[in-house]
């Protein structure tokens, strides 16, 4: 399976937990949005290897919960990493250089928008206004908030996560 | 019927209870423009092109999904109407790529038609325009997202009708679009290639690869010996391109015209379909007497074969070994034709004329090439052969009398009727209840009615002397999944089954003239082409596959017999697993 190198590395326990969940719904109507919704919970988010398995076992067609995860902005095909950096692309952060400093998190990071790097340790996500438009440009880590960025800054606020 | 009495611009009359208000304005001689609707297969009123106003209902309502009731008025072309379907058509418009100028469904587009009708002089609203990535990597299929209006009927066509679900309506919003999953090409799904979905596009975002270039230059150049052969279902709908009647036959004009494009010579593909039935007619008689695997299940339409190689493995064994027609003709070509005529097999270049798009997949399968050259060298749509026709600039429905080339141009009746559904069943009982039966049937016996027509699946019990051969057909991909299923759970059981890709068979495959979804609301061209498809077998002298002459001379000069180790060697094949979304990427 694809997940046996997702980001976080430990797979063959949550194909298991998989199987539990697709159990638990398989007979009850309208059961994809829930088994969704929980294999999200468990993988962190639905890769293709996931929704193969549930269509499968609930002869769903996988065409047809591609569109669901796609349609609903809670489901996602990318994972996440143990620390999820969300960068506000609102107008403010834009007009004050947020570019920029997405420019410095890929180059240091290695990754693209939207990826997780391959030790399953960052991702990076662009996101709406987060209503900290006085802290632009501003990036949150997990819950931590980080505003007023200079692109020079970056390499100093990952290295605090480095070796945590 | 029960009646009910309504007034629809004014006019006061009676429908039947079940109609929609868009049946009732058509029987009544009202157009109403549509877009997403297709009778019988998406009828899901999103588009809101057809909008009317129903007197006491508070917005507009769409008349494709709209029931009658008594006493309903309706006004169909009302300011607030025509304004109402003008923005609409004007929105899906704003963003279009609207390049008819180099679009090949100019003249036969019904969003092209719409903007025409509609009056639509200048687009209010500033789209934003995107440029999505073209899928063609399929040999087959090219999806083009830019010129898609999401009407969702190819979606319909492929997971309701076809059972297969290739593709879906993915994304929200501005980004909605009609795509495999992950994005993937339709080249690394599921797809089976049949093209129906092509038949239902409205519009030019989904399309047949166009492989005419290269007959273009196969023609132009003077080493090759450039051969072509047209399936039966081709004669019964080319006329439809060039404006002729649905159903009309017009096998004497695409000789005609074949010729006039330069072929070296033009073969019917009916004589390798004959070759098929014994093939295929002496595999079913040894697999009943040897307790071999059954039911056996034809293998002519390759769309169906990838099907089954996708979803029913288990039935790979049940399959036919015998090469689809055309194929089991390629191979004959480079092999026997170009020993008797003293030609390179190398310098053969065969192009199909078929009604398929999944040819063009089947054509470059490796396994598909037993003389060391591919069998056949390009497949050619009935869609493509027309394009060739007008850029030659030849009058097609003024054309001499032109009769397939020999020795290789006689077809027998049984031949002729592979093109519809049922096709291949009739032609293999005339063959295996003669052999099976010790005596020859006469003409009046040899149409067997119970296995024709358009019912999904369609069962017979045939008597054959005192054995008696149970028998199921299929056409649609959607009834194929139902008829396997029985077989399955063993709730039923035959000796010999036949599955066919499109509904109604060839003679309304993928590579068919499309016809508009108003067309396709009165007239059933599956009906209307199997119609014709009978009438040309009931014009031929030769109607079993077994008395062709050039069939007898092959395996007099060549094969030997039916299921000879010559014949295994060139005519038949084997099949593989696919795996349905591969995970290495
Ligand atoms: S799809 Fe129709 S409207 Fe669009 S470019 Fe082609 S012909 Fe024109
Ligand atoms: S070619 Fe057939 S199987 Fe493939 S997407 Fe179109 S309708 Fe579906
Ligand atoms: S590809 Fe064609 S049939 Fe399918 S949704 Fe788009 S316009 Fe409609
Ligand atoms: S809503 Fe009626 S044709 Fe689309």
């Amino acid at each position: 399976m694809e997940a046996n190198n997702c980001c976080c590395g430990c797979v063959d326990e949550k194909a298991q937990k998989l199987q539990e969940i697709i159990e638990k719904y398989k007979n009850t109507k309208g059961a994809l949005i829930p088994v969704l919704h929980e294999a999200q919970e468990l993988y962190g988010y639905l890769p293709l290897s996931v929704q193969k398995k549930i269509s499968e076992e609930l002869d769903i067609p996988l065409t047809e919960i591609y569109g669901v995860v796609t349609f609903y902005t809670q489901f996602t095909l990318k994972p996440k990493g143990r620390y999820n950096i969300q960068l506000c692309m609102g107008t403010a952060c834009y007009v004050k250089g947020a570019e920029k400093i997405l420019e410095k998190l890929q180059e240091k990071l290695g990754i693209h928008v939207g990826d997780c790097t391959e030790d399953g340790k960052f991702s990076i996500e662009a996101c709406r206004c987060i209503g900290a438009c006085g802290l632009a440009p501003v990036m949150m880590i997990n819950d931590e908030v980080y505003g007023r960025l200079t692109p020079d800054q970056i390499e100093g606020i990952l290295d605090k996560y480095k070796d945590m | 019927m029960e009646m009910v009495n309504i007034t629809i611009d004014n006019r006061k009359l009676q429908v039947p209870k079940d109609y929609t208000v868009l049946e009732a304005a058509r029987y009544a001689n009202i157009a109403i423009p549509t877009l997403c609707f297709l009778k019988d297969i998406n009828e899901i009123g999103a588009c809101r092109m057809c909008v009317v106003e129903i007197k006491g209902a508070r917005s507009l309502q769409a008349a494709c999904v709209y029931p009658v009731s008594e006493g309903l008025v309706i006004n169909t072309k009302s300011p607030a109407v025509r304004e109402a379907r003008k923005v609409t058509l004007e929105l899906i418009l704003s963003n279009h790529d609207r390049k008819c100028l180099t679009c090949v469904r100019s003249r036969n587009c019904e969003l092209q038609k719409l903007a025409e009708e509609l009056n639509i002089k200048d687009i209010r609203f500033e789209g934003e325009t995107y440029k999505l990535p073209l899928d063609n990597f399929s040999p087959s299929i090219v999806r083009d997202p830019n010129k898609c209006v999401l009407c969702r009927r190819c979606v319909s066509m492929c997971k309701n009708i076809q059972g297969v679900a290739a593709i879906d309506t993915n994304e929200r919003g501005f980004k909605t679009i009609v795509s495999p999953a992950f994005n993937k090409s339709l080249n690394e799904v599921p797809c089976t290639m049949c093209g129906q979905c092509i038949n239902v596009c409205p519009v030019g975002a989904l399309r047949e690869k166009d492989d005419t270039d290269k007959v273009w230059q196969a023609l132009e150049n003077p080493d090759l010996y450039v051969i072509a052969q047209t399936a039966p279902a081709v004669r019964v709908a080319l006329g439809e391109e060039f404006g002729m009647p649905i159903g009309t036959r017009v096998t004497s004009n695409m000789i005609a015209a074949l010729r006039r494009l330069g072929f070296n010579k033009v073969f019917d593909t009916d004589t390798a379909a004959d070759l098929t039935i014994m093939e295929e007619g002496t595999e079913l008689i040894n697999r009943i007497k040897n307790g071999g695997k059954l039911p056996l299940i034809t293998s002519c339409s390759p769309g169906w074969i990838k099907f089954c190689e996708h979803n029913y493995p288990e039935f790979l064994d049940n399959l036919s070994t015998c090469k689809s027609p055309h194929q089991m003709f390629g191979a004959v070509l480079k092999s026997y034709y170009a020993e008797k005529m003293g030609i390179d097999p190398a310098k053969i270049f065969v192009v199909s004329i078929m009604p398929c798009t999944a040819k063009k997949f089947e054509a470059q399968r490796p396994e598909l090439s037993s003389t060391g050259y591919p069998d056949v060298d390009v497949v050619l749509t009935t869609r493509e052969l027309a394009r060739m026709i007008r850029e030659a600039g030849i009058d097609f429905t003024n054309l001499p009398e032109r009769y397939f080339d020999d020795p290789m141009g006689k077809g027998s009746g049984a031949g002729v009727i592979f093109g519809a559904t049922g096709g291949v069943m009739e032609a293999a009982l005339r063959t295996v209840a003669e052999i099976l039966g010790g005596k020859p049937i006469d003409d009046d016996s040899l149409e067997y009615n119970e296995v024709r027509g358009v019912k999904g699946i369609k069962e017979a019990s045939i008597k054959i002397g005192d054995f008696t051969l149970k028998a199921a057909v299929a056409h649609g991909l959607g009834n194929a999944r139902r008829l396997l299923d029985r077989i399955k759970a063993g709730e039923a059981e035959y000796h010999f089954v036949e599955i066919m890709a499109c509904p109604g068979g060839c003679v309304n495959g993928g590579g068919q003239p499309i016809q508009p979804s108003e067309v396709r609301s009165w007239i059933d061209l599956r009906r209307e082409r199997a119609a014709a498809i009978y009438e040309e077998d009931r014009s031929l002298s030769i109607r079993k596959s077994h008395e062709n002459p050039a069939v007898k001379m092959l395996y007099s000069e060549y094969f030997g017999e039916p299921g000879s180790h010559k014949a295994h060697e060139l005519l038949h094949t084997h099949y593989t697993k696919r795996e349905n979304y591969p995970e290495n990427k």
